[in-house]
């Protein structure tokens, strides 16, 4: 059923009794031309864009949990192209412009909001690196404006302009960054894949591969063998589980970061506010909770959930930004494993195993990639062939010295 | 998270900052595949949902470098020793 205006209304009158479920429970079949592993926004998107943009439909998304129970539905809902080096931007800048036009695309209400992503900076050599950052993605066509501090003053008058230890000095106003609500995209992917032929398999583990002489021909999950032509991993924080079933050592950590929801409050944030020198950035749901996080717990963990110390951390970064915040009651905290890479970027590409296909490498920041990021593996899965917009993200760069650092910190991945 | 310094006692793991695994070894850089290993050394990681040694300074107490046994799945830590007095046992 397409969703409209006409169908809430109909609906409606008939007392919301008869609207059917958004996908259907499949029981797995025997074989598959793609199996997926991963029912987050990456897998979800891929298996769309593989029937939107190549008519493959004889695809399943192999799920141990419930479709959106990793990341997708875990982050802080940011989107943005506000990256510096052209291996990466280019492809973010592809997945903002799906982003636009992603609800009419699925059918599907994902309260995409371009509201503004704020990136404070406290010095001037952070006023200089934020320029060339701002000019670096305005070649490539992406929004950026430099603001001084005054002009942070007039767009964020809540923040802190007082305080000592990071004196707000400007920013880089990227206007048509914002938020997302991530739930919505994992449903809106899945809705649109599962209507185009694509099976959806809940609470199905992949437990390990079939492979044979350097192919694989299939997956062994919790309910038991699927044979498949190729297979796609993206499943982030257990990138390294999942390929080490395969045989593979990769270059990635897993991390644990936090964020925090405040109780609903009256519009006071307009924008994504982000304070990289004190650890801290917020941004307000439409619900009214301010949502906010910091950085990694910073020790390898493959638990959801972290430690009082971070949280102890960014609620302090909190108070030196946005002193008010210290009047609004904490609802929730949680956690994510994220896979950190070693120089911060993702991975979309073959694998040393025929018919074996890796996306990874996301950090804190595959939300807002996760449009661009199905596109992209989606026509690697189908063509065999990177993607034009990821010909910088290939697993081999590492080896190559080809690296893709945006910070410049080197190969320790709790600092990216 | 404690972390049972053998200097200090056991502390919040606060004083602590953390490298990561402490198991990768610096390759013989005249080694014959060096490069090949100093890749391995410097980017590949086993990343085990289990057992993990790792690498953490203590920052705040004795700024001693310490091999922390920690479990990533459950963050329970097993143990901690010098890492100075392990390299000295081996040889
Ligand atoms: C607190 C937090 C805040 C964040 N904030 C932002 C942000 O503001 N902006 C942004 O861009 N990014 C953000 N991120 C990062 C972003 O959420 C992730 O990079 C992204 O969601 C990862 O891709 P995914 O959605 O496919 O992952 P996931 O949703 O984690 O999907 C992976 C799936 O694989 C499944 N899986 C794992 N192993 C197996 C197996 N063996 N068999 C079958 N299935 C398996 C998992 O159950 C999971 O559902 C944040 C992350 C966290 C945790
Ligand atoms: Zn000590």
């Amino acid at each position: 059923m397409r969703y409209s205006a006409l169908s809430i209304v109909k609906n409606a009158l008939s007392g919301n009794r008869h609207w059917k479920p958004v996908w259907r429970e499949r029981e797995p079949k025997k074989a598959y031309d793609i199996v997926i592993i991963g029912g987050g926004g990456h897998g979800l998107a891929t298996a769309y864009y593989l029937a939107r943009n190549f008519n493959l439909t004889n695809v399943a998304v192999v799920e141990k949990g419930y479709l959106g129970s990793g990341n997708v539905g875990r982050n802080t809902t940011i989107i943005r192209a506000n990256y510096l080096l052209h291996g990466n931007n280019p492809f973010y800048a592809h997945s903002l412009k799906l982003w636009e036009g992603l609800e009419r695309d699925f059918n599907f209400n994902a309260m995409v909001s371009q509201r503004g992503v704020l990136n404070l900076v406290h010095s001037d050599a952070q006023y200089d690196a934020a320029a060339r950052r701002g000019n670096s993605m305005r070649l490539l066509g992406v929004d950026a404006e430099l603001l001084d501090r005054r002009g942070v003053q007039k767009y964020a008058p809540y923040l802190n302009f007082d305080q000592e230890r990071f004196p707000i000095q400007g920013g880089l106003l990227h206007r048509r960054g914002g938020n997302v609500r991530h739930d919505a995209v994992a449903w809106g992917y899945a809705r649109g894949a599962d209507a185009r032929g694509v099976d959806l398999l809940q609470n199905t583990e992949v437990t390990g591969f079939k492979i044979s002489r350097g192919r694989v021909t299939g997956v062994e999950t919790s309910r038991g063998l699927i044979r498949a032509k190729k297979v796609g991993m993206a499943v982030a924080g257990s990138t390294s589980r999942v390929a080490a079933m395969a045989g593979m050592r990769l270059p990635i950590e897993s991390h644990v970061l936090q964020a925090f929801v405040s109780e609903g409050l009256k519009p006071i944030v307009p924008g994504v506010v982000t304070f990289g020198a004190g650890h801290f950035y917020l941004s307000q749901s439409d619900k009214g909770g301010l949502v906010f996080g910091g950085d990694l717990d910073m020790y390898n963990s493959y638990a959801q959930r972290g430690n009082l110390p971070t949280v102890e951390h960014v609620i302090e970064a909190g108070m030196t930004l946005m002193p008010s915040i210290g009047r609004a009651r904490l609802l929730r905290s949680w956690g994510g494993v994220m896979d950190m890479s070693m120089d911060g970027s993702p991975i979309i590409d073959l694998t040393p195993v025929k018919g074996l296909y890796l996306n990874a490498g996301w950090c804190y920041g595959g939300f807002k990639a996760t449009p661009a990021s199905g596109w992209c593996f989606a026509h690697l899965l189908a063509t065999d062939e990177p993607h034009q917009l990821t010909r910088a993200m290939g697993l081999d760069r590492f080896e190559r010295g080809h690296l893709l650092d945006e910070t410049g910190r080197g190969a320790q991945p709790n600092l990216h | 998270m404690r972390i049972p310094c053998p200097l200090c006692g056991e502390r919040d793991s606060k004083e602590f900052s953390i490298l990561g695994d402490a198991t990768v070894k610096r390759p013989d850089p005249d080694g014959p595949d060096a490069a090949g290993e100093f890749f391995d050394y410097v980017y590949l990681r086993d990343n085990p949902a289990g057992t993990h040694c790792e690498l953490w300074f203590h920052e705040a107490g004795c700024r001693q470098w310490l091999v922390v046994t920690r479990n990533t799945l459950t963050h329970e830590v097993a143990g901690a020793e010098l890492s100075a007095g392990r390299k000295a046992k081996k040889r």
